[in-house]
C-alpha cells in the first residue's frame, strides 16, 4: 500500500478551492451570466432612476454613486447561486460519495466549497468596482474606503455562498438551490438597495426594509461610496455578515454530517 | 496481506426508513486475494452492502470487518485500506483524466511527487494516457469507468470494491476492464468484491460467488459449485399453440422432473439423463403432434442456480434485456 500521510487541511481547502475555481472558470456561463447581469441592471437602473436623486434628502448627486451597492450584493447571491448548485451536483452525481472515501475532513469541504465562490465574488467585485470608477463613481471613502469595500464584498459573499451550501446540503438537488435563490432576490427588492430608507413612502415596505438586514449590506457598501467612513453603518454590515456566516456555517455542517453519513 | 480474510460479514442488517430491509442478516467471508462475485438482480441489496463495507452507510445490525476494521466503527482505517468505484461514475466533468489523478491524490495524502508517478502510471495502465488532459465530460462511457477504476486503485488499496463496474460498457471495454480485475487480484494480491448482475461476468471473474436476493444470500460457492448443486442440463419448450401445453407437459414427462421455466408459456424439464436425450424429446413432441415455438436445451449456469433458489430467473436475462444482451448464452443450443 503507498504510503499515506493524512493531507493537512489547508492542502485539502487548496485542492478543493482550486477544482471550484477551474470548474468556474472553465463554464463560461458561469463566469459572464453573474458578472454581466449586475452591470446591465445598473445601468438600466441609473439611467432610469437618475431623477429620484432630485428628491429632497435623496443622500447622493449620482444615482449611479446610489446604485453601485446593488451589483455587489447581486454578484454575492449569484456567486452562492452556482457554488451551491456545483455542490448539489457533485451530490448527486455521486462526487462527494468519492470525496467521502478520501481523508477529507468536513471543515475543509465546507472551505474548500466556499473557497470557490470567494474567487467569484472578489472577481465581480473588483470588476463592479472598475466599471463603476470608470464610469465617474468616486469612492468617498478612498483607495482605504476601497479595500474596505472589498473586503465588506467579500464577508458578504461568503455569507450567501455559506446560505448557498446549507440549501444544497439539506436540498441535495440542483432544482433546490435554484428554487430557493429568487427568495433572496425578492428580499433585495425589499430592502433599501433601490431607495433610501427613510424615502420610502410606504410604511409596510419601510417596515420590511427596516427588518431587512440585506438592507444593511447594501448600506455598508453605499456608505463607503457615497458618505465616506460610517463607522455605524460599517459595523452593522460586516456584523450581519458574521453573523450569517456562523449561521449558516453551522446549518451547513450540520447538513454535511447527515449528508455524509460515512461511518 | 495480514489478514487472511479480507471481509468477513455476520448477521449484516441495513434497513430503510419505512421499515424496508434492503440487507436483511447476510454472513459472507471473503478471503485475501480472492475475486468475489456478488450476484443478483436490480435491487437485490447489491449496492447497499457495497455502501455499508465501504462505510457509506451505517450498518442497522450485525457485524462487518473489512481489512480487519470494523466498517462501524473504524471507517477511517477501512477506508484507508479500501479503493471504491461505486455504480454511478462520479467524475467532476470540468477536470482532466490527469487533473481528477491529482485531486484524489492530493486528498489521499500521496506525497506530490509519487502522486505524478502513480496518476501517469495508473492512467497509462487503463488506457486513458492519450485523454489524460481531455476533460472528463469528453469521455466515452469505457473511458469515464477506467478513469475511475484508476481513481479506485490510486492509493494502491489492499481491497477493491466494484460496483457493477461493466453496466453499461461495449464488449471491448468490458474484457478490458475484466482482464485488469483479473491482473490485479492474480498478480497484485488486492481483493476484489465485485457487484454484477451479469452471469457471465460472474461466471467468468470470480473466485467465489455469493448470489443475493431480496436481501438474503441464497447461495455461495465457487461457480462450479454452485452448478453442480443443480447439475443436469434442462430443457425448455413452448409449444406454438398454447392450449397443447398440457399435453407437452405429459410428453416430456417421462425424461426428468418439471422444474420452473424461464419464458412465460414454457415448460422445463430437467434431463435425468443429460443433453443425450435431447432428440427422444423431439420425437416425442413430434409423435404427440406439438408444433414447437421455441425450444431450448440449458447447461447448468448461474441463473439456473438462481432459478433452483428463488423459483424466478435474474432481472434481464428473463426478459432477455441486459444480461442476455451483455453476455450471450455461450453454450446454450437454441432452436425455434
Amino acid at each position: 500500500m503507498t504510503a499515506l500521510t493524512h493531507s493537512p487541511m489547508p492542502a485539502q481547502v487548496g485542492l478543493l478551492a482550486a477544482r471550484a475555481i477551474k470548474g468556474t472558470l472553465r463554464n463560461p456561463a458561469q463566469m459572464v451570466f453573474p458578472i454581466v447581469f449586475p452591470l446591465v441592471l445598473l445601468a438600466v437602473n441609473a439611467a432610469g432612476l437618475d431623477a429620484a436623486t432630485d428628491l429632497p434628502g435623496f443622500p447622493a448627486d449620482s444615482y449611479l454613486d446610489f446604485a453601485l451597492a446593488i451589483p455587489f450584493m447581486q454578484g454575492a447571491l449569484f456567486a452562492a447561486l452556482n457554488g451551491g448548485q456545483d455542490l448539489a451536483r457533485d451530490i448527486e452525481g455521486g462526487f462527494l460519495d468519492r470525496l467521502a472515501m478520501t481523508p477529507l475532513s468536513g471543515a475543509a469541504l465546507l472551505a474548500g466549497q466556499l473557497g470557490g465562490a470567494l474567487f467569484m465574488g472578489l472577481i465581480s467585485a473588483v470588476l463592479y468596482l472598475a466599471v463603476g470608477v470608470a464610469f465617474g463613481v468616486g469612492i468617498a471613502a478612498g483607495a482605504g474606503g476601497a479595500l474596505v469595500l472589498l473586503l465588506l464584498s467579500l464577508a458578504i459573499s461568503s455569507a450567501f455562498a455559506c446560505l448557498g451550501t446549507f440549501v444544497a446540503l439539506r436540498g441535495g438537488t440542483g432544482e433546490a438551490v435554484q428554487g430557493f435563490f429568487p427568495l433572496f432576490f425578492v428580499l433585495l427588492f425589499l430592502s433599501s438597495a433601490f431607495f433610501p430608507r427613510d424615502l420610502i413612502e410606504h410604511e409596510w415596505f419601510r417596515t420590511i426594509a427596516t427588518y431587512n438586514p440585506v438592507s444593511y449590506m447594501v448600506e455598508g457598501i453605499r456608505s463607503l461610496v457615497i458618505s465616506g467612513w460610517d463607522g455605524q453603518a460599517l459595523a452593522q454590515a460586516f456584523a450581519i455578515a458574521l453573523i450569517a456566516i456562523v449561521g449558516f456555517l453551522a446549518l451547513s455542517a450540520r447538513a454535511l454530517r447527515t449528508r455524509l453519513v460515512r461511518t | 496481506m495480514t489478514h487472511e480474510r479480507a471481509i468477513d460479514v455476520a448477521g449484516l442488517v441495513r434497513e430503510f426508513k419505512g421499515g424496508v430491509r434492503a440487507v436483511d442478516g447476510i454472513d459472507l467471508h471473503v478471503a485475501a486475494g480472492e475475486i468475489y462475485g456478488f450476484l443478483g438482480p436490480n435491487g437485490a441489496g447489491k449496492s447497499t452492502t457495497v455502501k455499508v463495507l465501504t462505510t457509506l452507510l451505517p450498518p442497522s445490525g450485525g457485524r462487518a470487518t473489512v481489512a480487519g476494521f470494523d466498517v462501524a466503527r473504524e471507517g477511517a482505517k477501512v477506508r484507508a485500506s479500501i479503493g471504491v468505484a461505486l455504480q454511478d461514475v462520479a467524475l467532476d466533468p470540468m477536470l482532466t483524466g490527469r487533473e481528477h489523478m491529482r485531486l484524489q491524490g492530493g486528498l489521499q495524502g500521496i506525497p506530490r511527487a509519487e502522486r505524478a508517478r502513480r496518476g501517469a502510471e495508473l492512467l497509462d495502465r487503463v488506457g486513458l494516457s492519450d485523454a489524460a488532459d481531455r476533460r472528463s465530460k469528453t469521455y466515452s462511457g469505457g473511458m469515464k469507468r477506467r478513469l475511475d477504476l484508476a481513481l479506485a486503485l490510486l492509493h494502491n488499496p489492499r481491497i477493491l470494491f466494484l460496483d457493477e463496474p461493466t453496466t453499461g460498457l461495449d464488449v471491448q471495454s468490458r474484457t478490458a476492464l475484466w482482464d485488469e480485475v483479473e491482473r490485479l487480484a492474480r498478480q497484485e494480491g488486492t481483493t476484489v468484491f465485485l457487484t454484477t448482475q451479469y452471469l457471465e461476468e460472474a461466471d467468468v471473474l470470480a473466485d467465489r460467488v455469493g448470489i443475493i436476493d431480496r436481501g438474503t444470500i441464497v447461495a455461495e460457492g465457487t461457480p462450479a459449485e454452485l452448478k453442480a448443486q443443480v447439475a443436469k442440463p434442462t430443457v425448455e419448450f413452448t409449444p406454438r399453440d398454447a392450449g397443447q401445453c398440457s399435453i407437452a407437459a405429459a410428453a416430456l414427462a417421462p425424461f426428468g422432473e418439471p422444474v420452473a421455466a424461464r419464458r412465460d408459456g414454457s415448460i422445463a424439464v430437467r434431463l435425468e439423463s443429460g443433453a443425450d436425450q435431447l432428440a427422444d424429446i423431439v420425437r416425442a413432441l413430434d409423435h404427440a403432434k406439438i408444433a414447437v415455438a421455441h425450444l431450448a436445451l440449458h447447461e447448468p449456469t448461474l441463473d439456473d442456480v438462481f432459478l433452483a433458489k428463488t423459483g424466478r430467473s435474474l432481472e434481464g436475462a428473463a426478459d432477455g434485456g441486459t444480461a442476455e444482451e451483455i453476455a450471450p448464452p455461450r453454450r446454450d443450443r437454441v432452436a425455434a
